[in-house]
């Protein structure tokens, strides 16, 4: 249940974000969720991409610090509350989120990618919740 | 002594050197393994000629023998301990014994005197207190000459200013950097130098160039007089320039010079430049036997317009290693690398900026990220750079400014990182 996310450490640099991009699409690797943590002198670009493993070697060739990191993803329901109604939970339970990112692909629902302190824990939760967890193998493919 | 002849001032370097190889030998285990390797004994040291026959000290002979390893006295005998940083980790530890006090007092007791200071003045000494020898060894100086010291120790750059005005310090003491940023700060509070009594600076512990000294001296309005010394020898006092600024006069009766070719450890003729090396000759709790300061300089022995016969040493001209000298704390690379090392396996490749803001010298630190140290969340990452800031600065004793940054940002050359850029140009 959990999904591999491709984490780069990134300076402040005009045009650096746009490097990883341009090597990733060369090699045909698609991103199907991103997003960027910064502070004022570096950030830390994540993404879910088509094939981590392939993507990790190639940005590492290309010299850029790169790793993998378990993370999970949950589906819920693109509407008011519901996202506060997943938190209740998880927070209800003493799981605690490094940080989560969320994209929506239609009206009906979102995908919500979160990197729990305790990984096991949080899927244990959300299974006892009837929570919606996204495969690995789906998420690689959007 | 200031004034001797040179076959005067040989006899007495004689006696003393041969006393203290003499002393050095039957005392400390390391050195008479040197000598012993060189095949010598210390009969065989009886003149100044010979004194080329004699293995050299180095820096890491102190580290390896830390900390009291290479005093020639029992402890009972050292009344005061001090320390600077050394090469990696750990600090070069100095002992001194009553008499060396006394003997450190009076050299720079000549020192100040050289330099025009006398019992009247009132000297303001803002060199560190401390483990640091330039504060107490120019306070020790001061009482001794019968000058009075305001042993005000550095920083705090308001209350330097107001005593100075109050107390009419005559005599500053501190490093050069140091001058000129109390300077600025007295231009921001619109205080003139004709305000002050200010007629003589004592500046050493870090390199300075002729045109630093013209403008500490308009900005001012006194004469800036170079101090040398380091503490593995004593401290400052070591040499120190006359009313007439032309070369550092060498207290040659304590301290024997050489300059020898840094490459093939020859002895170069007067008046060549190479690196400058030291042997104690009065000191009982520590002395050195051809000490490499890694300093690179000239001597001169023509007679001074002063009138002293002090053989006199240029003002450095750089290094013969990579120490920097950041207001007035000896940096080695070596010693940043030892920190990041101590954090993973495999050290980062880092790059120090050094560079002059107004007139303090700042140290940038840039570390990059490798795999070891990546880290996902960015808490960790800012955690990281906080306890390599707090390493950094306890270890070295100034402020720096750790900035992570991408592998390969660093320029490589041939192969091998550059480790320092000195944007400074001293």
């Amino acid at each position: 249940m959990t999904i591999k996310q491709l984490s780069v450490f990134l300076e402040n640099k005009t045009g650096r974000l746009n490097e990883v991009t341009q090597i990733l699409g060369n090699a045909g690797i698609n991103m199907s969720a991103f997003s960027v943590a910064d502070t004022s002198e570096f950030g830390i670009l994540r993404m879910i991409v088509s094939d981590p493993g392939k993507a990790l070697s190639i940005l590492k060739e290309a010299e850029f610090s790169v790793r993998l990191t378990d993370v999970i993803c949950l589906n819920s329901p693109n509407e008011p509350g519901s996202l506060a109604k997943t938190l209740t939970i998880l927070s209800g339970e003493g799981v605690f989120i490094e940080y989560l990112y969320a994209y929506s692909m239609d009206n009906k629902s979102a995908n919500i990618v979160l990197k729990p302190d305790n990984i096991e824990k949080c899927i244990e939760v959300l299974r006892k919740h009837k929570l919606d967890l996204v495969k690995a193998s789906e998420m690689y493919k959007i | 002594m200031e004034c001797a002849s040179r076959e005067e001032m040989s006899a007495v370097q004689t006696e003393r050197l041969k006393e203290t190889v003499n002393r050095i030998y039957h005392n400390v285990p390391s050195y008479r393994q040197k000598m012993q390797e060189a095949g010598l004994v210390p009969n065989d040291i009886q003149s100044l000629d010979d004194l080329s026959k004699l293995p050299f000290s180095i820096k890491t002979d102190l580290r390896d023998n830390y900390p009291f390893g290479m005093f020639t006295v029992p402890m009972s005998e050292i009344v005061r301990i001090h320390a600077s940083s050394g090469t990696t980790g750990k600090p070069i530890v100095v002992g001194y014994t009553r008499k060396d006090l006394n003997t450190w007092a009076e050299i720079v007791t000549r020192s100040l005197c050289m330099a025009g200071v006398h019992r009247e003045d009132i000297v303001q000494v803002a060199y560190g207190y401390g483990l640091f020898t330039g504060g107490l060894g120019l306070h020790y100086g001061c009482e001794n000459l019968g000058a009075s010291v305001i042993p005000i120790s550095g920083g705090n750059t308001d209350k330097q200013i107001q005593l100075m005005q109050d107390f009419g310090t005559t005599v500053l003491a501190c490093t050069p950097s140091y001058s000129l940023f109390i300077a600025e700060e007295m231009e921001a509070k619109g205080i003139k130098k004709e305000n002050l009594k200010l007629r003589i600076g004592v500046f050493g512990a870090e390199p300075w160039t002729e045109n630093m000294r013209k403008e500490i001296e308009s900005k001012l309005g006194i004469k800036a007089i170079d101090i040398y010394g380091l503490s593995e020898i004593m401290g400052p006092g070591v040499s120190c320039e006359c009313e007439h600024q032309a070369g550092m006069h060498i207290n040659e009766d304590h301290f024997i010079p050489e300059i020898i070719d840094s490459v093939t450890l020859q002895p170069l003729p007067a008046g060549e430049i190479g690196e400058l090396v030291f042997t104690t000759i009065t000191k009982e709790g520590f002395p050195l036997i051809r000490y490499r300061t890694r300093d690179l300089t000239r001597l001169n022995y023509e007679k001074c317009a002063c009138g002293r016969t002090l053989v006199r040493m240029e003002k450095c001209k750089g290094r013969s290693d990579d120490m920097l000298i950041i207001r007035g704390v000896n940096v080695f690379p070596s010693q940043i690398e030892s920190v990041l090392l101590e954090m993973s396996e495999t050290a980062p490749h880092y790059l120090l900026i050094v560079d002059r803001e107004g007139n303090l010298d700042t140290l940038k630190v840039m570390v990059e990220v490798q795999e070891q140290f990546f880290s996902d969340e960015i808490k960790q990452l800012e955690a990281l750079r906080k306890k390599i800031t707090h390493k950094l600065q306890s270890i070295l004793g100034i402020s720096v400014d750790v900035k992570l940054v991408e592998p390969k940002t660093i320029e490589r050359t041939a192969g091998k990182a550059k480790r320092v850029i000195d944007n400074r140009n001293l």
